[in-house]
């Protein structure tokens, strides 16, 4: 089962494609752009549709999706946590 | 790909996928002198809107050009146009006629509802049967006009459905087809990969023109960064954190090899096949009714949360890739490509998916947003009326 797409090798970010993941799971990734997959630990409960960091990330670092800046952190974020609107912020507006 | 679909020509030479009569009102007052004709006339269709009064200079002529882009439609066999007086409504009356198709306007002052609706009921029940009795006829699919926005997008919108629609844009953009897309606050994040599309200088000068005109629009008016309505509450819901996110899922929908030919203004009819970019709202049915209006037949919606949006006259294609949407609202759902998450199924294959809903839906399928009831008609306002 693949529990995580991103779309570029360089996201820092991966989308959860499935309901009920929890942490201490460890998640297959699929690559969209190149059609391989990945693992990494999940360390907590992440819905459907929501964000888990593919790598550690400070405050100020950029998020990167699609291969491109999606915002800025702005709470730390661990490997394999949950990253959404607490912890991330848009650089426009 | 079927290289034709049955459509109903229409007098201009277009060629509409529905055969709608419409009763129109010009103006808020006159909702419901046009409901009680379309209740008289079984079949015919009442579009009611809440504006038309006291509008003035660019949003009095966008309310003009999207009433007449709407009945201009080829989806619309003929027209019934209902105002409180006699000078807009001839206005609306004489450019619709250009289009070679039946319409007939009524003013309300001097008659009053009673004998407004019974002469407008008589012509009604005319245009109604003579659309009854018009054929499809097998048109070649260069001459289909589709357009596309998403709404209640979430994560798999990006990833899933949006990517799905732009396939399907990149075989119809080489077959010769009309394309558009919009939604200009929504480009935001990926507004130069969207420059970066367009055919040459000066169309990426116009392009940019558009949405810094609408970035100084925002940034003039905000009171926050926006989120909660760019995102909406439900893209957020949905996983999406911000602008700059949603508009890299967003601008999937216009493909991978589709040029930027050319933009428009909102309601502006294209001038030839390509795609272009229609400076518009991110609102839902504001952008869909504004496509109807510039003359698009087949309307691409792919939804991540679920967003359950039709048009009176423009047959609204649901596309999802969430399996828990597909699971919970499936009655919205016409083509559902979560199998791309999981890969069971490639993008081509639900880009193939989606076409050939749409020629189903072409060819005279009722989608599911029709079947539903779904006819929301949103007119765009620019500014304070006087």
């Amino acid at each position: 089962m693949i529990h995580c797409v991103l779309h570029d090798p360089k996201d820092s970010v991966a989308v959860v494609v499935v309901e009920g993941v929890k942490a201490g799971q460890t998640l297959t990734g699929l690559i969209l752009d190149e059609n391989r997959t990945i693992t990494l630990p999940c360390a907590q409960d992440i819905p459907l549709g929501h964000k888990v960091a593919l790598k550690d990330m400070s405050v100020g670092d950029t998020v990167i999706k699609y291969g491109v800046d999606i915002g800025k952190v702005v709470a730390a974020i661990k490997t394999g946590q949950h990253a959404h609107v607490h912890n991330i912020k848009t650089k426009r507006w | 790909m079927p290289s034709k679909f049955w459509g109903y020509r229409r007098e201009n030479g277009r060629v509409g996928v529905r055969n709608h009569v419409i009763i129109l009102p010009v103006d808020d007052l006159s909702n419901a002198a046009c409901e009680a004709v379309a209740n008289n006339i079984k079949g015919t269709l009442a579009i009611p809107h809440p504006y038309g009064r006291l509008q003035f200079g660019a949003d009095l002529d966008l309310h003009f050009r999207t009433l007449i882009g709407t009945g201009s439609n080829p989806n619309v066999a003929a027209v019934v146009v209902i105002g409180i007086e006699e000078g807009w409504t001839k206005k609306v009356v004489d450019a619709i006629a250009a289009t070679g198709k039946p319409v007939t306007g009524f003013g309300i002052e001097l008659h009053g509802d009673h004998d407004t609706i019974m002469r407008a009921s008589k012509v009604a029940k005319t245009y109604l049967q003579a659309a009854s009795e018009l054929h499809r006829v097998e048109c070649p699919v260069s001459e289909l006009w589709v357009s596309t926005k998403c709404g209640e997008s979430d994560t798999t919108s990006g990833c899933g459905a949006n990517p799905t629609v732009g396939d399907a844009f990149d075989k119809l953009y080489a077959a010769g087809c009309t394309l558009i897309f919009g939604e200009t606050s929504e480009i935001t994040g990926g507004e130069q990969i969207v420059a970066a599309r367009c055919r040459d200088d000066k169309v990426r000068k116009e392009f940019m023109r558009m949405f810094d005109r609408y970035q100084e629009m925002i940034n003039r008016h905000k009171t926050t960064d926006l989120s909660e309505s760019q995102p909406t509450k439900g893209n957020i819901a949905g996983g999406l954190t911000t602008i700059e996110e949603k508009a890299l899922g967003n601008i999937q929908k216009i493909g991978r090899k589709c040029i930027v030919d050319g933009v428009l203004d909102k309601a502006e009819m294209p001038t030839g096949p390509g795609l272009w970019f229609m400076d518009s709202s991110s609102a839902a049915a504001e952008m869909v009714t504004l496509c109807a209006a510039a003359g698009y037949v087949v309307h691409f919606f792919p939804t991540g949360q679920g967003n359950v949006i039709g048009n009176p006259i423009l047959p609204v294609i649901k596309i999802c890739a969430n399996p828990r949407t597909v699971r919970t609202m499936s009655e919205h759902v016409d083509v559902d490509t979560s199998g791309l998450l999981q890969r069971e199924i490639t993008m081509d294959q639900a880009g193939d998916r989606l076409l050939d809903m749409m020629f189903r839906t072409a060819n005279g399928r009722l989608t599911a947003a029709e079947a539903l009831g779904h006819r929301e008609f949103v007119l765009t306002r620019l500014y304070e009326s006087a």
